[in-house]
């Protein structure tokens, strides 16, 4: 039995996938989006801190089933070690289900600024690292910003932040409050000359679009909503999407192979199907927007006559370049309670290091942290401190509501040695060539988190911690663990990148990128508004053109 | 310590990993019941002795045989940590070895000071060699830390944490009603 041919097939319903099958189906397309994990249900996913997204001790919540999906990480000296997300060993899967990591996100809403798509012209050439500016400006892209920030509804006020990007309409929603050490430590940063203001959020202030406000949920960040309150792609653009009556949403479908016509270009994908029958979908277009990984990983699986190394891969370049973020920043200890446990626990976030240190490229933003649950908190010791026994059981006891820190993501630089590749040898349960990921750190890095842990424990000190330490991230091998991107970046030039600037793969007239591959640099703030913009726009270019 | 508290803690212990089971333990046929899918009763004795030590009994409250973290470390090692079952099979029986040598008795008969020294000499690598070929002592003690404070501080529906002890300690209201936070 053949499935009926469409206009678009979608590749991954996540925060690209999803945004660009509302505009598709929007416009009239018949559109089949297709998504390796399920439906996020609530109740299958109560809140337990050892089955959670962010602390992933027994499974993930949302996925991907650990078992079924291998990896392989190449270790520096070539050594290859097969791995899974539950054995401890390193891994970047994102969550797979409907909406994938927009479920269970801290559901930061950050623009990047405009100095962001122009790393190169801003700092120059950097040794070592792959620099490019993006073939898109801030301006360009503002407006699907904005788009994103209706449509999935994000609450905020930037007015307090002198560096905030321009911005043409509001927030849709009004900001959030302070909790008690986001006024702490809030209080201190200015006292410092730095501009604290409230972190612009994916979740409802205010009942938004037919859906409640929210409710400060303890475990929030890594969790589903129990009220849905949090806003991510499965419960506002894919339904919106599904409304229009052209979008089917076809869940637990593993994408194999997208499959081209002799001409060049593509006309389907061979998948397997919720009972694991390989199926194929034909389709006038195919869009990917399955992470900066999984994208890489079919593209490179995909190969035809024309593209014998994988589909856009004649420069060798799909899957480089993979970026991610390190995370960096301070904690403090108070000698009275500075934690409520209100969720989600981040309330306010500085820009001031984002491009406006000298001799710094890049940056990062710092913000206080999200609501560290008793295990992961039993994890977290200043250096020095017992690791166990009655002295590590009494800091448990004393200070778990007396902790309060501040961390970001830093702008890691592109490398060129840092990729995606695939492992013919080794299959995930559908017999897929698994994903090999290989690379090291640029030495900025940890440059860079040095000096925002720095800047972190000056704030934390300011606002009278008796005990303060840094955890200082960016060494070691390839980031992407946390917002993964740039393995398909976007560019003017055939021979330097792999995608155009509306993100359609050169040399292949329907064949389009919609996720975080596309970012040619990863920016210093979670990706997430980013992506959903890239999405739109993606989107809104297809429908004009195609 | 004497040795007639080391025998009232042995036989605490036992007590206390035999509870679960003795509810629904047949009389012969089952002799050799233990509430265990993994471990055998003497590791399960001599392991819960360990974790005892990482998370003592003490005045914050209750430690981890109370919280029951070794049902935790047992149903996980069946269900899901599959892969570190040889780790701690040929691990908990080199302790005993190693504690034999050093101190001529089983680990779970030591004094806690006793027990406490074997086990910084056990995190810093320096138990006999001859019993750590096949396993890293400071490895395999790493990986019992992780899995004791995920069952001491997770949650109880896996095994351990039982009656939300540690929440109780740390002051977090559980069970937790959604949308409703109790703060004392």
């Amino acid at each position: 039995m053949s499935n009926k041919h469409v206009k678009a097939i979608i590749i991954g319903a996540g925060a690209g996938g999803g945004c660009i099958a509302k505009e598709l189906a929007g416009a009239g397309f018949s559109v089949v989006l297709l998504e390796r994990g399920g439906w996020p249900v609530y109740d299958e996913y109560i809140n337990d801190e050892l089955i959670s997204q962010r602390t992933q001790v027994l499974r993930p919540a949302f996925g991907p089933d650990p078992e079924k999906n291998p990896r392989v990480f190449i270790h520096p000296d070539g050594t290859r070690q097969v791995t899974n997300s539950l054995s401890g060993a390193i891994h970047h899967h994102i969550a797979a289900c409907v909406g994938s990591g927009t479920v269970s996100y801290g559901a930061m809403a950050w623009r990047f600024m405009p100095e962001d798509f122009k790393m190169r012209s801003t700092y120059g050439e950097v040794p070592g690292a792959a620099l490019e500016d993006w073939p898109i400006s801030y301006n360009e892209l503002e407006p699907f910003y904005q788009q994103a920030e209706w449509e999935l509804g994000v609450a905020g006020d930037d007015s307090e932040n002198p560096y905030a990007p321009p911005r043409k309409k509001p927030y849709p929603m009004p900001a959030f409050e302070q909790n008690v050490d986001g006024e702490l430590l809030s209080a201190a940063a200015r006292r410092l000359g730095l501009h604290p203001f409230p972190i612009p959020m994916l979740r409802n202030s205010v009942p938004y679009l037919n859906r409640p406000a929210c409710i400060r949920n303890r475990t929030c960040v890594g969790y589903q909503c129990p009220v849905d309150a949090k806003n991510g792609t499965q419960n506002t653009v894919i339904p919106v999407a599904m409304s229009t009556g052209n979008c089917e949403v076809r869940t637990h479908c593993q994408v194999a192979e997208i499959l081209s016509s002799e001409n060049g270009k593509v006309k389907g994908v061979r998948y397997f199907d919720e009972n694991n029958r390989e199926q194929t979908q034909t389709a006038d277009l195919v869009v990917v927007a399955g992470s900066a990984s999984e994208t890489a990983r079919l593209l490179l699986n995909s190969k035809t006559r024309l593209f014998p190394n994988g589909l856009g891969n004649n420069y060798d370049l799909v899957g480089r370049f993979f970026q991610g973020h390190a995370y960096t920043g301070a904690f403090g200890l108070f000698d009275y309670e500075v934690k409520t446990y209100t969720g989600p626990g981040a309330t306010f976030g500085l820009c001031d290091f984002n491009h406006h240190v000298e001799g710094m490229i890049g940056g990062g933003l710092l913000a206080n942290e999200f609501n560290r649950m008793p295990y992961l908190f039993s994890q977290t010791r200043p250096p020095g401190a017992a690791r166990w026994g009655k002295e590590h059981k009494a800091f448990q006891a004393k200070n778990f509501k007396k902790m309060a820190e501040l961390h970001g993501p830093i702008q890691e630089m592109p490398m060129y040695e840092n990729r995606v590749t695939v492992d013919d040898t080794v299959r995930d349960f559908w017999g897929i060539p698994v994903a090999a990921i290989t690379g090291q750190r640029h030495p900025l890095d940890h440059e860079n988190c040095k000096y925002l842990s720095a800047r972190a424990e000056e704030i934390l000190k300011e606002a009278g911690a008796i005990q303060t330490w840094q955890s200082v991230g960016g060494r070691g091998s390839v980031g992407g663990f946390q917002h993964q991107c740039g393995t398909t970046r976007m560019g003017n030039d055939p021979k330097t990148s792999v995608t155009d600037k509306y993100g359609r793969v050169h040399d292949i007239d329907n064949l389009f990128i919609a996720d975080g591959s596309l970012m040619v640099t990863g920016g210093g703030f979670n990706p997430v508004l980013t992506i959903n913009a890239l999405g739109f726009w993606v989107g809104k270019n297809i429908v004009e053109r195609m | 310590m004497s040795h007639q508290i080391i025998q009232d803690r042995r036989e605490f212990l036992k007590a206390s990993i035999m509870a679960f089971g003795g509810a629904i333990m047949l009389p012969s046929c089952l002799r050799n019941y233990t509430p265990f899918l993994f471990f055998t009763a003497d590791e399960a004795l001599l392991l819960t002795a360990i974790c005892e030590q990482i998370i003592p009994a003490d005045e914050n409250g209750p430690g981890a045989t109370q919280a029951g973290v070794i049902y935790y470390i047992d149903k996980q090692l069946y269900e899901v940590f599959t892969w570190e079952q040889d780790k701690y099979r040929l691990g908990l029986t080199a302790i005993n070895e190693s504690s034999l040598e050093l101190f001529s008795a089983n680990f779970d008969m030591l004094p806690t000071d006793k027990q406490l020294l074997f086990l910084k000499k056990m995190e810093g690598n320096e138990l006999p060699d001859s019993y750590w070929k096949d396993n890293s002592a400071s490895g395999f003690f790493r990986t019992i830390i992780q899995h004791t404070m995920q069952g001491f501080y997770g949650p109880p529906r896996h095994g351990g944490n039982k009656n939300y002890i540690s929440y109780k300690m740390i002051n977090l209201d559980y069970p937790y009603v959604v949308g409703r936070n109790l703060y004392e």
